[in-house]
């Protein structure tokens, strides 16, 4: 091995890395997704995909989903660091695996094409509740809502029948059965 | 109808109930509501720096050595930006800060308006939190808020941003009230079956060791005490990190000196041989650890401190105690005491044969060095310093370099809050201004900065504000002509290739000194040292020391990079030794 000249360490090896799914309660405020994004940026956390709105208008609380990718100390890390912001509530973490965990993603998909393709694809989209928001005789925009894997299947099936925009968000979670998240 | 006040009123109001004596600051445009606001509160002192860097250090001291938060008033802007490197420097050491700083008013936000700039935006990374003032209704809850976040748990620098509009808008004032959900988080998260099992380790260990860090300093002088006790209590040696230093007697036996990359030769080795490592207020820092891999691989690690993100963030723990020092302290030695487990006695045996080791690496001698009668070595100096004023109730601070490490070496705190020195962020130039803030508030104790010539000429500047207000710190300028450290790092490392680590001007420090309306002396041999440290501390006057000492001299024992705690590379004295047997073996 090649002496090192730095002044620190040489990196160690890494775990494994798994996806979690890490669910965020916060102030609804100016710039708290700010703070959550340049903490993952900052320390060099993933960010897969980041979903967020306000939940509850009253109390003005906003859930963020964040997507992310780490070893177990890694993610154990980001929920550390994230319990610390001052506007943060509470921090939830699933891994994708987990099957308490409902996760869903939506996608907007935009295909322009003649009747029979448009047909073609609404057929592959069967099994993804998809929905029809509008249709003209040579395009239509369907609504899916599946896993991200899904998604993109779907998005290669339709790429040769006409799909010119595709739309989506990031995951959102929810837990199955009567028990909540506390 | 209560009474309204302006913006630049509640602030001051808000720094009365928090009973702040001092703030460290300077005027501009988007901040003179609120100096025109100064003269109204006569309990308010403000000390006018000469650079923003320079207010955020000297809160630093201030805040270090008195345990109460400093408070720093900024312009937008450049002001702002000034003081970053200050709150980054206050954030790694967990140094907790209140900064104000002006804006251009609400509705130019945004447009790129003359000093304007994104504070918040920029200070979010290096603060623990901060705010935007944008309702004057906000100004006063917002003000307090920042005081409790700055203050508990972990410390650390906070900042609020008011638009000038907002300093002269009016609102109702509100006392600071208990926020309940900040106060959760800096909870307690402890139990008594922590402690047990705490205590249950300290039982079964024979080679353990205490290692403490700053922690120790930031949960109070009752902290330090308690320490003292639990480490006379267990018979346990201890050794402390750089912040760390003053919470255990530096004189005392059972004290290792210093660890990591330029700790002793005794409290690395015995860090890396320990079977039981008790972490109390540190964080596993990269100069403490070298490699993890090969880091006191046969220990159990118990970690005790109040941030939960330390632990586990580098080394693996086995038991994490979750809270403030002081309590977790006090409820092991009171566990400690109703078990009746006088660990000093009943495991004198056990731990015996641990201290015969450590003796035995005591006598390397790892912090000797080869002292010169005709050279000033930069070791000798500390030396002589602390020997020469010792018996005062000293306040040291320092710069970064190998000035620092041979202060942390060769300097013995007995009490805590008397180091201020920038460890983690690593701020050359921290220590002039943290030396004014540090006489701001002890102004009848001796405050020294002891500084390296590259160091101080990066906040030199802050010497005039000790004339100003007559603070009579002392800069102690151990003068190589190099920036000793790079230098260090380039012979060991880069083969002897000085690249632009030496100043080929320097200033007359002497002139610069009566330049500044100070006093300046200089001291180029071992034979006048003394004579001129006694000078420097009866003269009641910032003091500029020029100690002319050894340009080669490199700082060991060390680290090397890579490398765990047992393969340390000593000094030059033992390198000679080593040869000396070498080439006598080849004759034998």
């Amino acid at each position: 091995m090649v002496k090192s000249k730095s002044a620190y360490s040489i990196p160690t090896k890494l775990g494994k890395i798994d996806t979690h799914i890490i669910v965020v309660w916060v102030d609804n405020e100016a710039s708290v997704l700010s703070r959550v994004v340049g903490l993952f940026s900052g320390r060099g956390y993933n960010i897969e995909s980041l979903a967020v709105a306000e939940i509850d208008v009253k109390k003005k609380l906003s859930r963020i989903t964040i997507v992310t990718t780490g070893t177990p100390q890694v993610i154990e890390q980001i929920i550390l660091q994230l319990k610390k912001l001052v506007p943060v509530h509470k921090v939830g973490n699933f891994k994708r695996e987990d099957k308490k965990v409902i996760f869903k993603e939506m996608a907007l998909l935009k295909i322009v094409t003649n009747s029979s393709k448009i047909k073609k694809a609404l057929n592959a989209c069967k099994k993804y509740n998809p929905a029809i928001l509008d249709q003209t005789n040579k395009s239509v925009v369907i609504q899916i809502t599946a896993l991200k894997k899904e998604i993109d299947n779907v998005i290669k099936i339709l790429k040769p029948l006409g799909l010119v925009s595709a739309s989506r968000t990031g995951a959102v979670a929810m837990t199955r059965g009567a028990e909540i998240f506390n | 109808m209560p009474k309204l006040y302006s913006g630049a009123e509640i602030v001051f109001k808000c720094l009365e109930d928090q009973n702040v004596e001092h703030i460290f600051g300077y005027p501009g445009g988007a901040v003179l509501p609120i100096y025109d606001e100064l003269k109204n509160h006569p309990s308010i002192k403000h000390i006018l720096v000469r650079h923003e860097q320079g207010a955020g250090h000297a809160a630093e001291g201030y805040a270090r050595s008195t345990g109460k938060p400093g408070v720093v008033l900024v312009t937008s802007g450049p002001g702002a930006t000034n003081v970053v490197t200050a709150l980054t420097d206050a954030y790694m050491d967990s140094v907790p800060l209140v900064c104000i700083s002006g804006q251009v008013p609400s509705h130019l936000i945004g447009t790129d308006a003359f000093q304007e700039c994104d504070t918040t935006g920029i200070t979010r990374p290096c603060t623990k939190h901060n705010w935007l003032v944008k309702d004057i209704k906000d100004l006063p809850r917002i003000m307090h808020e920042a005081f409790e976040v700055a203050t508990t748990g972990r410390p650390g620098p906070v900042l609020v941003d008011i638009p000038k509009d907002i300093q002269f808008a009016k609102a109702k004032y509100f006392n600071p009230k208990k926020e309940k959900k900040l106060k959760q988080k800096s909870l307690n998260r402890f139990n008594q079956k922590d402690i047990d099992q705490l205590v249950d380790l300290m039982k079964k260990a024979s080679k353990p060791i205490f290692y403490t860090g700053g922690g120790v300093i930031n949960s109070g002088p009752k902290a330090s005490e308690l320490l003292r006790e639990l480490v006379s209590l267990t018979g346990f040696p201890i050794t402390s990190t750089l912040q760390g230093l003053g919470a255990y007697p530096g004189d005392d036996d059972q004290f290792m000196g210093m660890l990591g990359m330029h700790g002793t030769y005794e409290a690395n080795n015995a860090m890396h041989d320990c079977d039981l490592l008790i972490n109390i207020g540190a964080r596993f820092d990269d100069r403490i650890t070298g490699k993890i891999d090969e880091f006191s691989p046969k220990s159990k690690k118990i970690h005790i401190d109040i941030d939960p993100s330390s632990i586990n963030k580098i080394v693996k723990v086995d038991l994490s105690i979750v809270g403030d020092v002081s309590d977790v302290i006090n409820a092991t030695i009171k566990t400690l005491k109703k078990k009746n487990l006088n660990l000093e006695k009943s495991n004198k045996q056990k731990i015996s044969k641990w201290w015969q080791q450590i003796q035995k690496w005591r006598t390397k001698q790892s912090l000797n060095f080869i002292n010169s009668d005709k050279i000033i070595k930069p070791q000798h100096a500390v030396q002589r310093l602390y020997e020469l004023t010792k018996n005062k109730d000293t306040y040291i601070t320092t710069e970064v370099g190998q000035h620092q490490m041979w202060a942390a070496q060769h300097y013995k705190f007995n009490k805590p809050n008397r180091w201020m020195t920038s460890g983690g962020l690593g701020t050359m130039g921290y220590g002039l201004p943290a030396a004014v803030g540090v006489q701001v508030a002890h102004p009848k104790k001796l405050v020294i900065d002891i500084a390296g010539e590259a160091s101080i000429l990066m906040t030199m500047q802050e010497i005039s504000t000790a004339v100003q207000y007559n603070l009579p710190i002392k800069i102690f300028i151990l003068n190589n002509q190099y920036m000793g450290m790079v230098r260090q790092w380039q012979e060991l490392l880069h083969e002897k290739n000085y690249s632009e680590s030496y100043s080929e001007a320097l200033p007359d420090f002497v002139k610069l000194a009566e330049a500044y309306g100070c006093v300046g002396i200089r001291a180029k041999s071992p034979g006048e040292l003394d004579e001129k440290i006694e000078e420097m501390i009866n003269i009641d006057k910032p003091v500029i020391f020029d100690c002319h000492v050894d340009q080669d001299e490199n700082c060991y024992p060390m680290i090397p990079s890579g490398k765990p705690h047992n393969q340390m590379l000593l000094g030059p004295k033992d390198q000679n030794e080593n040869k000396i047997t070498g080439k006598g073996k080849t004759l034998v």
